[in-house]
């Protein structure tokens, strides 16, 4: 790649385009929250996009989208659209945040608190 | 410029990898101006160095009525910090900070849904802030706790002055904090889940 050096100004979006084939990331509640859990269930391969066997790379434990995120330095609406062709592949798992719309029960939180209570 | 290639992202240091058994990750928000402390406060409770993540909101209007329907395409990035509180070997607890002005509301779609409540972080020098954050989280129903960072410099009233100045319902809590310390943040963190347990009561009687 012999991108010019000094042409851009800042983050070039055109580069986050080539990442995700041209598409965007999903509007409104996708599958996907940010602390969504992200666990690989397949090892990369040499034939795949970089960016979807670092996502693999880094999921051997689980991380969160957000973390996923921070990891390779891209926009969470990117890495969204990589982890939507991953879990489409059966290549990850995600382990969902708890449901929306609802007040958080009880023993959430109290094991939030006693958790807290150790910090 | 050269895309470096995905073999040399560095991924979380060995100590930081979370454990197999981790099934559920909650979120809460700490959310006030620049310069309040949400990045110290961040810092002061996590577990792990806190990570920045972008956000892009890539098309014109979203979250914003734009009478002229203008296909110009803006493209906003703002970065959130954020840190992690493993819980128990089941759950773990992720803390986002973000910004309060307007202008990045467009953010709080996605960060809000599915969040247990948030932490209003005050800087009695700038309540102007925290009056807008604190209307939008009410007109969203998120629950929060108000927290009111000291700085040296900033003037100091007490809480029930701030109350009455922020117009808060009586219900909801407000806290000193000093966000330099863990165990100050860590204890506004508890004020936090304790009103959410509260409210998660069932009626009495």
């Amino acid at each position: 790649m012999t991108a010019d050096q000094g042409g851009w100004d800042g983050p070039e979006p055109d580069r986050l385009y080539v990442i995700t084939r041209g598409r965007s990331g999903p509007s409104g509640p996708g599958v996907f929250d940010l602390v969504t859990l992200i666990v690989s269930l397949a090892e990369p391969t040499p034939a795949m996009q970089p960016e979807h066997a670092a996502i693999l790379r880094l999921c051997r434990s689980p991380l969160s989208v957000a973390e996923v995120s921070a990891y390779l330095e891209l926009p969470t609406s990117v890495v969204t659209v990589l982890l939507a062709d991953l879990l489409d592949d059966g290549r990850i798992e995600a382990r969902a945040a708890v449901p929306a719309a609802e007040l958080p029960d009880r023993a959430l939180l109290e094991a939030v608190i006693h958790g807290l209570q150790r910090l | 410029m050269d895309y470096s290639g995905s073999d040399t992202v560095v991924g979380p240091a060995s100590a930081d990898l979370l454990p197999d058994t981790v099934t559920t990750a909650v979120k809460v928000v700490i959310v006030g101006g620049f310069g309040v402390g949400k990045t110290t406060l961040v810092g002061a409770v996590s577990e792990i160095r806190p990570l920045t993540t972008e956000e892009t909101m890539t098309q014109a209007g979203v979250g914003v009525d734009d009478p002229t329907g203008v296909e110009r395409k803006t493209s906003t990035t703002v970065a959130m910090d954020f840190g992690r509180i493993s819980i128990s070997d089941k759950l773990v607890l992720y803390v986002f900070g973000t910004p309060g002005q307007e202008r990045f509301w467009f953010l709080w779609n996605g960060l809000f849904e599915g969040a247990l409540g948030a932490v209003v972080l005050v800087d009695t020098r700038r309540l102007e802030v925290s009056f807008e954050v604190i209307g939008r989280l009410e007109d969203r129903g998120v629950p929060f706790v108000v927290a009111v960072n000291g700085f040296p410099e900033a003037p100091s009233y007490p809480l029930d002055e701030l109350r009455q100045a922020l117009d808060l319902p009586s219900e909801v809590p407000i806290v000193a904090c000093d966000a330099r310390s863990r165990e100050s943040s860590r204890n506004t963190l508890m004020a936090l889940m304790h009103y959410l347990y509260e409210l998660a009561a069932p009626p009495a009687g």
